[in-house]
């Protein structure tokens, strides 16, 4: 749970992806398109990923990955991120916090 | 194998044993024993082609160890696993009869009902007759309800807006019309779950809409670009800046998912063609591409939720006036796409060929 802390504090987009989820690569090319890097941890790439995941739960992510954080904060998972996306909001919040390329 | 199963039935096979050894087999049951008297008794009360191994063997068994006994009992149990899922496949079958009786007298109805509404009948529409999922046997009886209701609601909203009624009562069918389209997500949510692969074709469309297909359903920035803008002429500067952002939003929302589809089918053809020409089995391959399937339904969901969450902004921004001309506009889209397909299809052809 700290390293989720700490990661989310550490950088301004950080998303906890799966390499084998295509739904969080799909997420990826639309903040690549909005033209910000965000930080990407693939769980499945690291040794303590299962601990991750079941903490990420704990926080009240909405279940499956990818989980999106900006600004420290959990945004969610890919339905909040194309919410706020739709709505404007999502670049509001990436010009506050991200690291445009 | 454990002997816990312990029947111990005289056979003529174990006749043959000596009774020390036999004893020895109760007694101590090791991995690398021979096998023990459970199996025999299966095998008595099996069929009798079965009953010429066991002389057969019982008579290698003085020569030899155990070789022959294993032989036979491996082909003994593949018969009865054979015939296990000879069963299986014809309880499915006995199954599968009957979901295409119940089709059949469906699409009978369906057809004896277009003919009296005196309709061009869409026969591919009709005609997905491979299909025995309950799940998308109820999804296709609900949307015929749902398309049935949308008329009537294009209708209404026609009326309406023709008449001199206030925003407020306006509210109501805008409210409707929306709540409507959510339902249809909904379902579609379930019959994804049930065959996703129908959901991905837009089976349960008309063909032309077909033509039109992104992951399962209409392309949200298509519907702002053709259906809305072009028929919204009242709008005001922000309007016209928030409908144009959202359009752009949508497009970004809509290539990255698409981006993430085309990776799930390189994934998907990659997991199949895996190991192909080599010796074996396939399975390990099917069940690879099983797992990702899951990956594919979410796609499906997060597609109509793009759909949906379109919809409510385009609601947002709009007037309620405006809101109910935009609803209006999408359900005579729709409809029109409709009677393409059934006017496309039973257009007069040289060769005339049923496509059921």
């Amino acid at each position: 749970m700290e390293k989720i802390v700490k990661l989310a504090s550490e950088n301004g987009i950080l998303i906890f992806s799966k390499s084998t989820c295509c739904l969080c690569y799909a997420v990826q090319i639309l903040f690549k398109e909005l033209r910000v890097q965000p930080r990407i941890v693939e769980i499945d790439t690291i040794p303590d990923g299962v601990e991750i995941e079941k903490a990420l739960k704990r926080l009240g992510s909405s279940g499956p990955l990818p989980s999106v954080f900006i600004g420290g904060k959990l945004i969610g998972s890919t339905n909040e991120v194309m919410s706020l996306h739709l709505s404007g909001k999502l670049v509001q919040l990436l010009r506050q916090h991200g690291s445009l390329i | 194998m454990n002997s816990t199963t312990t029947q111990f039935v005289p056979s003529r096979r174990m006749g043959l044993y000596e009774p020390a050894h036999q004893m020895s087999m109760w007694g101590d049951f090791r991995l690398d024993s021979p096998p023990p008297p459970p199996l025999m008794l299966e095998v008595n009360a099996n069929s009798n082609n079965q009953s010429e191994d066991t002389f057969g063997a019982s008579h290698r068994n003085d020569q030899e160890a155990s070789k022959p006994d294993d032989k036979v009992l491996r082909r003994l149990a593949q018969n009865r696993e054979a015939a296990r899922k000879s069963r299986l496949r014809k309880k499915a079958y006995v199954q599968q009869l009957e979901n295409s009786k119940l089709r059949l007298i469906q699409l009978e109805q369906e057809l004896d009902r277009a003919r009296q509404q005196g309709l061009c009948v869409d026969a591919t529409q009709l005609a997905y007759a491979g299909n025995t999922n309950p799940g998308i046997t109820a999804f296709e009886v609900e949307y015929g309800h749902w398309v049935e209701e949308q008329n009537r609601q294009v209708s209404d909203l026609k009326n309406a807006l023709h008449s001199d009624m206030g925003d407020m009562e306006l509210q109501i069918f805008v409210d409707g019309g929306m709540r409507h389209y959510f339902e249809l997500f909904a379902m579609k949510v379930t019959a994804a779950r049930a065959d996703v692969f129908y959901i991905m074709s837009g089976m349960w469309k008309t063909s032309a809409e077909r033509f039109f297909l992104w992951i399962g359903g209409f392309r949200p920035s298509e519907l702002l670009k053709q259906v809305l803008s072009p028929h919204l002429d009242d709008l005001t500067e922000q309007q016209r800046l928030d409908i144009v952002n959202l359009r752009q939003s949508c497009q970004q929302a809509e290539d990255a998912l698409s981006q993430g589809m085309e990776k799930l089918q390189f994934i998907l053809a990659q997991a199949i063609a895996d190991g192909l020409l080599r010796e074996g089995n396939y399975l390990p391959q099917i069940g690879a591409a099983m797992n990702k399937l899951e990956d594919l339904v979410r796609f499906v969901i997060q597609a109509d939720h793009l759909r949906q969450e379109t919809l409510q902004q385009i609601s947002r921004i709009l007037t309620i006036r405006q809101a109910a001309s935009g609803l209006l506009a999408l359900g005579e889209y729709l409809q029109r796409l409709r009677v393409l397909s059934s006017c496309w299809s039973s257009r007069p052809r040289d060769v005339c060929v049923s496509k059921i």
